[in-house]
């Protein structure tokens, strides 16, 4: 009998048998190492959980009271002769990417990371490893990220623009991760960050862990909208065309996403301005990142697996495509599972946004 | 072209009208005078010729990205825009060049003649000194696919804030078969437009279509109310041929179809009585193909448009005659602003003389006293080879574009079938990286046989979830088109059903489309072949 892999690819999750312990499992199980607090690879219900120190008061606020150990990057719990250990995936704050070795065989999980310091999250670190597990979302070559600088010098332009045309600001992005990336790099000199709830309850959070962010004031129906309008507004995905949002109204808002590189995607969301600015690694980065762990196999996650693990194969890896439920954000372009492979399709977390970034 | 590039971000960075309007204003201020006319021909249609065609600009720019064909081909599916998959797709240069609009079209209209070598030099060339942006556009203009998210009504209001002509006047004077080389800017905005170019056409007056679906028809009390009288109404069959407007001016003859296309060359039919119409004279009218003095379906003058070439067979088999409805022009008079029953007037003693009354007829008028009256003739429409009702105010001038108001089109409901869809393929634009295409089935025995494709109906929404569907329910893949699971019901509409030898179905649909997702119904009770075959 072939030697069973350290990791396998399960209805539950990504499962390590040697160690009994799961990752970012998408069904309830009794160990879930998880890599990063967004809903899609952090899920309720599992009786214990490992995660980094950063994520502890995110995971909380939104999974509730669990039984949940916290370490610093670089630390290393033991399970049954498995070390495991977190290091920086750079995808949103106290995100990481796990490495799990055991008899001299070393696998790396990514969850979902960029290779660009975004100036907030603990910059990626490529960790050495034979195989390594990597989302690929942007796996394509027609994305390419620009610097953050260039995009957040459009970003204060055009808030600055918006305010001397009478227009209130409002810009989108994910409440966890992408807020706070925005908000760190807006020019408070132009004016005050407006919160909608769902982001502020997420920076609390972070700030109850001891994470420095840049002052922001909650909107609540006693907030003056007259003071609202001359700032910006920071708001979730799920607030777009609200009666919430339409209150501040006449606005200009603006979308934050890797999406928002192509054309034919800005127009379906409607948005007044698209910024692309993406929390996941672009083709350049996925490339870069994949030959700095210098592994032997890697398994794509989600993302374009199809193409990319194609590609991979031909410029000479042993690239794999696995069918997980990552990515569930609602415009994630998702791949069926390759053909003989009999998963069942188990339906997507579909609530608030409460949700991955992109 | 760094300011055009520029105007089409710009644009492309609002939803909101005025903020359009200001754009393109700032754009006409800021460029020369070429300039100008060049962006207006790309913005009203006029593209250049295609200097070099799509499959070597595609070779070339694989070979510039650096990457295997096939990931090219799987990132324009992503992309869903040619233009745009290159620009993204080369390497990122941030230099930019200080060459105008109006001197990278001469380019682009010099390179034609040139080798295969010497194109691909100069494109190569002309990418590497282009950003992102610029490429995109570059890219657009040179592969003849430019079009641009901006009606040529905003165009033309932007225009007429900075030359002070009505929007209807410089409507008139972009019309026709004009080039950005030889129409000057000053020439379009002279305060006396003089009709220096005989051929050029007046701007189409369309119709309103009057809403309903096939559960809610209008009543005659509710077209009493909207429309008032109705003594105040003309109405006519609404025939379902080619637009097309007619002018014979200085002994010369021209035949426009709707998109602003010189068609004189495929109606030879038409020359004779053309030529007999009095100079200064312009008619609006449908070109249908008649045989025996009855109307033939579309389907017949169908075969006919696309044809480089007009043989002797299909002139026989399939010729043609006009259903005048309107006069524009009388004695070189521009008489638009006259009432519709004044026009009609002209329109009738000009057909009266015509020794080709075979060829010039009359959109015979329908008499009708009442709404009730009127609604019953309707169900006729079809027995007269009419697509409905037209219905024009009597008192109303000739107008420029689609207006509410005077002039309606109340079609009869629509042919549909309920259909499986089996296939389904990514969109293109707004649609990019979505299963938006599909392709439809119905039932013969117990296999399903494709009819139709069609991609427009469904809200964004109603997208969305078919193409989660799509994604999850995907039996096999062929290159861009997938095979789904025959499962979902959607109600397919159609103008018209004709046999067809190269369709496995045996048949053809005009302008199919989807009505409604059939969410009620279950893929058993899909529509069979039969019913299909029962309507030809």
């Amino acid at each position: 009998m072939a030697k069973k892999n350290l990791l396998e690819f399960t209805d539950r999750g990504i499962y390590c048998a040697q160690g009994n312990f799961y990752i970012d499992p998408w069904l309830p199980v009794d160990y879930a190492v998880i890599t990063h607090a967004h809903s899609d690879h952090a899920r309720i219900g599992n009786k214990r959980y490992l995660a980094h120190h950063y994520s502890a008061q995110v995971l909380r606020y939104r999974l509730g009271e669990i039984q949940l150990q916290t370490v610093e990057y670089g630390e290393t719990v033991t399970k049954n002769g498995v070390s495991i250990s977190l290091f920086p995936a750079g995808h949103v704050i106290g995100s990481a990417q796990v490495r799990l070795s055991y008899q001299g065989e070393v696998w790396v999980v990514s969850g979902d990371y960029k290779v660009a310091d975004d100036g907030i999250s603990t910059p990626f670190e490529p960790v050495h490893c034979h195989h390594f597990i990597s989302e690929c979302t942007f796996g394509m070559p027609v994305y390419k990220w620009k610097p953050q600088a260039e995009v957040f010098a459009e970003m204060n332009n055009w808030w600055r623009h918006n305010r001397a045309n009478g227009l209130a600001t409002v810009i989108v992005g994910y409440s966890l991760g992408k807020a706070q990336r925005i908000l760190q790099n807006l020019d408070l000199s132009t004016g005050k960050v407006y919160t909608h709830g769902v982001i502020e309850n997420t920076n609390e959070a972070l700030r109850r862990n001891g994470i420095q962010l840049n002052p922001t004031e909650r909107i609540t129906p006693l907030t003056s909208k007259d003071e609202v309008r001359k700032g910006i507004i920071l708001a979730p995905p799920s607030a777009v065309g609200t009666p919430w949002m339409r209150r501040f109204g006449p606005y200009d808002f603006g979308y934050c996403s890797g999406w928002m590189s192509i054309r034919g995607a800005k127009k379906r969301r409607a948005a007044d301005r698209g910024f692309v600015l993406s929390d996941h690694a672009d083709w350049d980065g996925l490339l870069s990142a994949i030959n700095a762990t210098g592994c032997e196999t890697v398994y794509l996650t989600h993302g374009y697996t199809a193409s990319f693990s194609r590609y991979l194969s031909e410029i000479g890896f042993d690239a794999r495509e696995v069918y997980t439920l990552f990515g569930g954000e609602e415009d994630a372009p998702t791949q069926a599972p390759p053909e003989g492979e009999a998963f069942e399709v188990l339906p997507l977390y579909n609530g608030e946004d409460l949700g991955g970034a992109s | 072209m760094r300011a055009f590039a520029q105007l089409f971000l710009s644009l492309d960075e609002t939803n909101k009208t005025n903020e359009k309007v200001r754009i393109l204003k700032e754009y006409f201020l800021s460029v020369p005078d070429t300039d100008k006319m060049h962006m207006l021909a790309l913005f009203t249609g006029r593209k250049p010729k295609r200097p070099i065609n799509a499959s070597l600009v595609r070779t070339w720019a694989i070979e510039m990205a650096y990457i295997p064909a096939w990931l090219f081909e799987e990132s324009y599916h992503v992309v869903g825009d040619l233009g745009e998959t290159i620009a993204l797709l080369l390497p990122k240069n941030n230099v930019s060049n200080s060459k105008t609009l109006t001197e990278w079209i001469a380019e682009i209209n010099a390179i034609g003649n040139k080798t295969e070598e010497e194109r691909k030099d100069w494109l190569t060339a002309s990418w590497d000194m282009m950003d992102a942006q610029e490429k995109f556009v570059f890219n657009k203009i040179l592969t003849g696919g430019f079009r641009v998210g901006v009606s040529q009504n905003l165009v033309i209001k932007a225009l007429a804030d900075i030359s002070n002509l009505e929007a209807a006047t410089l409507t008139h004077r972009l019309m026709g078969k004009w080039q950005p080389e030889t129409y000057s800017f000053e020439q379009l905005i002279a305060e006396q437009g003089a009709l220096d170019d005989i051929s050029r056409p007046y701007p189409f007056f369309l119709a309103y279509p009057i809403q309903e679906t096939s559960e809610k028809q209008k009543s005659p009390v509710e077209l009493q109310a909207s429309l008032g009288d109705a003594a105040e109404w003309q109405a006519e069959w609404k025939w379902d041929g080619i637009r097309a407007q007619m002018i014979k001016r200085q002994g010369q003859i021209f035949i426009w179809s709707r998109g602003e296309e010189l068609a004189t060359e495929k109606f030879p039919e038409l020359h004779p009585f053309l030529n007999a119409l009095p100079d200064g004279t312009v008619l609006d009218g449908e070109i249908l193909t008649f045989k025996s003095g009855q109307p033939l379906p579309f389907s017949i003058l169908q075969t006919r448009i696309g044809r480089k070439n007009l043989s002797k067979k299909i002139l026989e088999e399939s010729p043609v005659a006009v259903i005048a409805y309107d006069c524009l022009e009388f004695e070189g008079e521009d008489i638009r602003s006259k009432t519709q029953i004044a026009r009609r007037a002209i329109l009738e003693q000009l057909q009266l003389t015509t020794p080709f009354p075979e060829v010039f007829r009359l959109s015979p008028i329908i008499n009708f006293t009442s709404w009730d009256e009127l609604s019953e003739m309707r169900t006729q429409s079809r027995r007269m080879i009419a697509e409905g009702i037209m219905l024009k105010r009597k008192s109303a001038p000739y107008q420029v574009g689609r207006r509410r108001g005077d002039w309606w089109k109340w079609k009869i409901d629509p042919l549909s079938v309920d259909a499986v869809m089996i296939y389904a393929q990514k969109g293109h634009g707004r649609r990019a990286d979505l299963y938006t295409d599909y392709t439809f089935a119905v039932w013969d025995g117990d296999k399903l046989v494709p009819f139709a494709k069609a991609y427009s109906g469904l809200t964004d929404e109603e997208i969305r979830r078919v193409d989660n569907f799509v994604k999850r329910n995907t039996l096999e893949k062929f290159g861009p088109v997938r095979t789904v699971k025959p499962e979902l019901v959607f109600e397919i509409g159609f103008e018209g059903i004709n046999r067809s030898t190269r369709h496995k179905s045996g048949i053809a649909l005009r302008f199919p489309r989807i009505l409604r997702w059939r969410l009620d119904k279950p893929k058993e009770e899909a529509d069979t072949i039969e019913t299909l075959r029962g309507m030809l």
